[in-house]
């Protein structure tokens, strides 16, 4: 019998959620100390004895035991969740009130309202999605700050500081509460930014990147299990990270490099993600209101259904971007509708565009902010004046990925050493 | 061939950190199977012994006073055991290098059975 893959992982989001339910969440160190406790039996059981037909259920199993016990032995000295504290009381009504706690429908229940509780806005965002990784995927804080390059001890900082505030209030966040609708939008956007850790975050190591895509589409994907959370704007921003994950593998290669949409394999992309992401935006496209993950999750199905480059609907993608600019302005936002300008109307445009950003000083530090005015020139047959921009690119990079990426692109200029226009990059004139 | 016993020794503090999170408790749970299959396959698995509890009692003396584990006194706890078969210790010996409680900071003691063939 084999170890299924990130086993421990997936179970102790999923039983720390059953046990906090019953100890509450000022308990929550117990609820992780009793999950811990299950898997160091594991270990010891399994290693001699096998790995069992069902070790989730195995493990539920020692989970529970161990809370029953918890529970008959403190329940006088203690208190656990208030909302349980009549029924916890008698053994009459004990033992069954545990197997509740344990069901399916439990569980999901109690992991959507950890990850309403894990982004409460008076906790900064880096917190937020630092405990969400920690406490509903199982992330260790040295995984996280090697996923987010920090370190250890700063993170276990960060995540402790988080637990405390989560362990002073009385109960997990409540989906009736008068708060839902903005708490919600706390929710999306914390696992919008767990996604893009993923999908254009700092590590190098491509398994950690889709390691962090993967969960931030499981918890989304929980979101939408429930009518009360799977609104259009939910359905949305599942549809942007279906999308862009299918490019996932074409992205980044085994070594971690980076490559650009243009040298991207695109028999590569995931076609299945592809087709949930389209039907998700299909799905979304309900009520009144359009979103920012509305209309990138419509960027990203314009590229996802492009047979190339070339065959890119660029007006459609500016156009796209322009309604971004319009309700989510960002230079980000604008430095990509700049590149999209540039394969629409050419790369003098596209320069334009790029110079036009407003506040350029917030994309100082942004290594594709110089790598862009880069590509343009070399597109327009400046390679001197490339070079010049992939070298200050690298001076940003941030990772290795970054940097050997950037540097292959100075070695590409260096290697043009008469000014001529870039066969492989030259993309946009057929359009002009 | 002559049988060993493994005694696995690990203190508390390294079997929290060796545990501490899901991945790394994969990872310990991943080469502890591997391993032991090896020896198995290896036809060097005598008997995989058994789990230990972490707590017990110890009796001690002729006044026989009884105390409670966990045995305070001891750093290193025994986790669990494993007899194995092996051409001389040499053999045992270099057999357990590849133990992962060894990669946790703990140990094995390899102590032969004795022989009873006088």
């Amino acid at each position: 019998m084999e170890l299924s893959e990130h086993l421990f992982r997936r179970e102790s989001g999923r039983l720390v959620a059953a046990l906090v339910r019953i100890f509450g969440v000022h308990n929550l160190a117990l609820a992780e100390d009793v999950v811990q406790d299950a898997f160091c039996r594991a270990l010891e059981v399994w290693r001699v004895r096998g790995i069992p037909d069902n070790p989730a259920a195995w493990l539920m199993s020692v989970a529970k035991h161990r809370a029953l016990d918890i529970v008959r032995k403190e329940k006088t000295a203690q208190t656990f969740a208030g909302e349980l504290s009549r029924v916890l009381e008698s053994e009459w009504t004990l033992v069954p009130t545990i197997e509740e706690a344990f069901a399916g429908s439990t569980i999901r229940d109690e992991q959507l309202r950890m990850m309403f509780s894990c982004c409460d806005p008076r906790l900064p965002e880096e917190v937020q999605v630092a405990l969400v990784l920690n406490i509903l995927c199982g992330f260790g804080a040295s995984e996280i700050a090697n996923a987010f390059l920090t370190s250890r001890a700063a993170m276990e900082k960060r995540i402790s500081r988080g637990k405390k505030s989560l362990a002073s209030s009385r109960r997990l966040f409540d989906l009736a509460d008068a708060e839902f609708g903005p708490r919600l939008s706390a929710v999306r956007r914390a696992l919008y930014l767990l996604f893009n850790e993923g999908y254009h975050g700092a590590s190098a190591q491509a398994a950690v990147r889709t390691d962090l895509c993967r969960e931030a589409i499981r918890l989304t994907s929980l979101l939408l299990e429930s009518p009360q959370t799977g609104v259009p704007e939910t359905q949305a921003l599942a549809a942007l990270m279906h999308l862009q994950a299918a490019k996932l593998p074409a992205r980044v290669d085994a070594d971690g490099d980076l490559n650009p949409l243009v040298e991207q394999d695109r028999t590569r992309w995931d076609a299945q993600l592809v087709e949930q992401g389209l039907c998700l935006l299909d799905r979304s496209a309900a009520g009144s209101v359009i979103s920012p993950y509305h209309v990138e999750a419509a960027i990203a199905a314009v590229h996802a259904t492009a047979r190339s480059v070339d065959e890119t609907n660029w007006n459609e993608i500016v156009n796209l971007y322009d309604r971004l600019m319009a309700i989510a302005p960002s230079p980000i936002v604008a430095l990509n509708r700049a590149i999209a300008v540039a394969q629409r109307d050419g790369p003098e445009r596209g320069i334009d565009a790029l110079r036009a950003i407003s506040e350029p000083a917030r994309l100082r530090g942004y290594p594709f902010y110089p790598a862009a005015f880069g590509e343009l020139e070399l597109r327009r047959g400046h390679p001197d004046a490339a070079r010049e921009h992939f070298a200050s690119a690298l001076r940003l990079a941030r990772n290795d990925a970054e940097r050997r990426f950037l540097e292959r692109r100075v070695r590409h200029c260096d290697e043009l050493e008469t000014p001529q226009p870039s066969v492989a990059y030259s993309l946009e004139d057929k359009r002009r | 061939m002559s049988q060993f016993l493994y005694l696995y020794r690990m203190t508390d503090a390294a079997r929290q950190e060796n545990m501490g999170t899901p991945e790394r408790a994969q990872q310990n749970m991943q080469r502890w199977i591997a391993w032991m299959n090896d020896l198995d396959k290896k036809g060097h698995l005598k008997d995989r012994g058994q789990p230990l509890e972490r707590t017990g009692k110890v009796i001690r003396g002729q006044q026989k006073t009884v105390t409670d584990g966990p045995f305070t006194e001891a750093k290193d706890l025994v986790g669990g055991f494993t007899l194995v078969e092996a051409r001389d210790i040499d053999q045992a010996v270099e057999l357990s290098r590849g133990c992962p409680v060894l990669e946790g900071g703990g140990s094995v003691e390899v102590r032969p059975v004795m022989k009873m063939d006088m």
